[in-house]
């Protein structure tokens, strides 16, 4: 598939986004399960933080449309599609973490509540994401429940770095707890992420030259493809790009999704009161989202449309 | 049900592309919009049309079939596209089965495009919706034209009468009959998408009166010359053989 870069922001800063506003309702739950003390601007920055996110992401999911005025239409068919599902608890989601944020501006007891909805919120958000891939089928690389398991992990590692760079500056005293969370995330993360990719080079394409075209002979090669120059089927569905770029964006998301930060953050909660250690930990988020920009590059360059076996391979 | 569908006869398809050209004169020139070109006349032109003519090569040389392969919406029973669609743009006429698209409501997206594993949909470059074949649905029924021109235009327009145009759930009917006795198929089966249209397979042709290897009816015996001239005259050498031998 010819990755585009509305959804590639669309679905990294929102899984950023969704990351943050978890582990904030995980460390409010747990500070007052333990009596730990933390300063509210904490979580005003870190909801703020969220909205700010998810509103970006929100804004670059209409550069992905042809007629964004008509936007509003795709909160119709919530019943069979998940990407008016998502259209619906994009917004919710915003709701909640802005609410959350209010309400602890506002000194508000209810906090918890609020935020425990917004987690929910988050968590529905995760899962409309991922099933807009993995419910096609036919497209085998994104038909896995690792397609959810890598957008749910790698939205909470980058959101549980914000979090600890937050409260580098913030709340000192939650950093080596949330720095050990957001490695753990980040581990995670990188195990499942090659998990699928060793899982995504094992596949084999379901459909062929010969299902495509019902010819049944064992060598049928195109001639022509109908058509003598580009068109959108030549375009929506191909990267593009050389096996070698591929093989680059691989290794290079793996190290600056994954390696770097999980290094930066560990290095950061050794000292977490310094200030190098806030810039580490700030250098760590900054790093991992522009992983996970490639990281989402690549999954969508990975996938093999079966259109492709019909219209790409000419002699 | 009806579900209306083409039966494509891959025996006589010539690759002519009548198809491709009258569609899209019919379907550029109607209400919904015209159907957009970029940059016609330059190195690289592109456009929006419903239906493409694919030529494949099977078999290994000298054996080998040349084989023109029309290709366009098959308007599955289940389509993949239809229920991915956010804004209820894309849907499944129930009076007779045609997958359509909504113009007004469809906000460019593409979610329908990776949703079709045929690549059947293209989103016209110009107007930014998604298009695609529509069975020429403003002919079908238009009591406007005289009731034999109420059929897609490809159909009306292909020479060699490849493309046969009917309602597969009547048992009786032509397409219905065509798919039953010739053996039609539909592509890509794994998928389950249950496609309408179907194709017809290559078939051997052989002579009617049985005498296609001697060069003519009542030739058989008329000539018993050996030269390698006469022989040929009589279809005895099979060039593509001696290529291959070589």
């Amino acid at each position: 598939m010819r990755p585009a870069f509305s959804v590639i922001f669309l679905t990294t800063l929102c899984g950023a986004a969704q990351g943050l506003m978890l582990a904030l309702v995980a460390t409010e739950a747990i500070a007052r399960a333990m009596r730990i003390d933390v300063p509210p601007a904490f979580y005003i920055t870190g909801a703020a933080l969220a909205v700010v996110l998810g509103a970006l992401g929100l804004f670059a999911s209409f550069f992905h449309l042809g007629h964004p005025e008509r936007a509003w239409r795709a909160i119709a068919m919530w019943r069979t599609s998940w990407l008016s599902r998502e259209c619906i608890a994009l917004p919710v989601f915003l709701a909640f973490a802005a609410a959350y944020g209010a309400a602890h501006w506002a000194g508000d007891g209810g906090t918890l509540v609020i935020g425990a909805l917004g987690a929910a919120a988050s968590i529905g958000l995760f899962v409309c994401t991922a099933m807009i891939y993995a419910c096609l089928r036919f497209l085998q690389e994104w038909a896995s429940p690792f397609t959810f398991v890598n957008f749910a992990l790698l939205g909470c590692a980058s959101g549980c770095t914000l979090a600890t760079a937050c409260a580098a500056w913030l709340a000192p005293s939650l950093v080596g707890a949330l720095a050990l969370c957001a490695c753990a995330l980040t581990l995670a993360g990188c195990a499942t992420r090659l998990a699928s990719l060793a899982r995504n080079a094992r596949l084999k394409p379901k459909s062929t030259v010969q299902s495509a075209t019902g010819i049944r002979q064992a060598k049928v090669e195109q001639n022509s493809r109908g058509f003598t120059a580009s068109a959108f089927n030549t375009r929506e569905f191909f990267h593009g790009q050389s096996g070698e770029m591929l093989r680059v964006v691989k290794i290079g998301f793996v190290v600056a999704a994954f390696a770097v930060p999980f290094m930066l953050t560990g290095a950061g909660a050794l000292a977490p009161r310094s200030v190098a250690a806030a810039l580490a930990l700030c250098a760590a988020f900054v790093i991992q989202y522009a992983g996970l920009l490639a990281e989402r590059w690549f999954f969508f360059a990975d996938a093999q449309h079966p259109q492709n076996i019909v219209t790409m391979f000419v002699n | 049900m009806t579900q209306m569908a083409l039966v494509i006869d891959l025996n006589v398809c010539v690759g002519c592309h009548a198809c491709v050209t009258s569609c899209k004169e019919w379907n550029t020139s109607g209400e919904a919009g015209s159907l957009t070109d970029v940059r016609p006349y330059e190195d690289d032109p592109s456009g929006t049309f419903f239906n493409r003519v694919q030529t494949y090569e099977a078999g290994v040389f000298p054996m080998t079939d040349t084989i023109h392969f029309p290709k366009s919406c098959l308007h599955c029973e289940d389509p993949p596209c239809v229920p991915v669609c956010p804004t209820g743009a894309s849907y499944k006429r129930k009076s007779d089965g045609i997958v359509l698209v909504d113009y007004d409501k469809c906000i460019g997206c593409k979610y329908c495009a990776w949703a079709c594993p045929y690549g059947a949909r293209e989103l016209d470059e110009g107007r930014k919706e998604m298009t695609k074949c529509t069975l020429c649905a403003d002919r079908i029924d238009n009591e406007a034209l005289p009731e034999r021109d109420r059929k897609p235009a490809c159909v009306l327009a292909c020479p060699t009468s490849a493309r046969i145009f009917g309602d597969i759930h009547d048992p009786q009917s032509e397409v219905s009959r065509a798919i039953r006795e010739r053996g039609g198929y539909p592509l890509m089966p794994e998928w389950d998408t249950k496609p309408s249209n179907h194709y017809l397979p290559r078939v051997k042709t052989e002579s009617s009166c049985g005498c296609g290897k001697t060069g003519g009816c009542g030739s058989a015996d008329a000539s018993a010359d050996a030269s390698f001239e006469a022989r040929f005259e009589r279809g005895e050498i099979d060039l593509a053989a001696l290529a291959a031998q070589r």
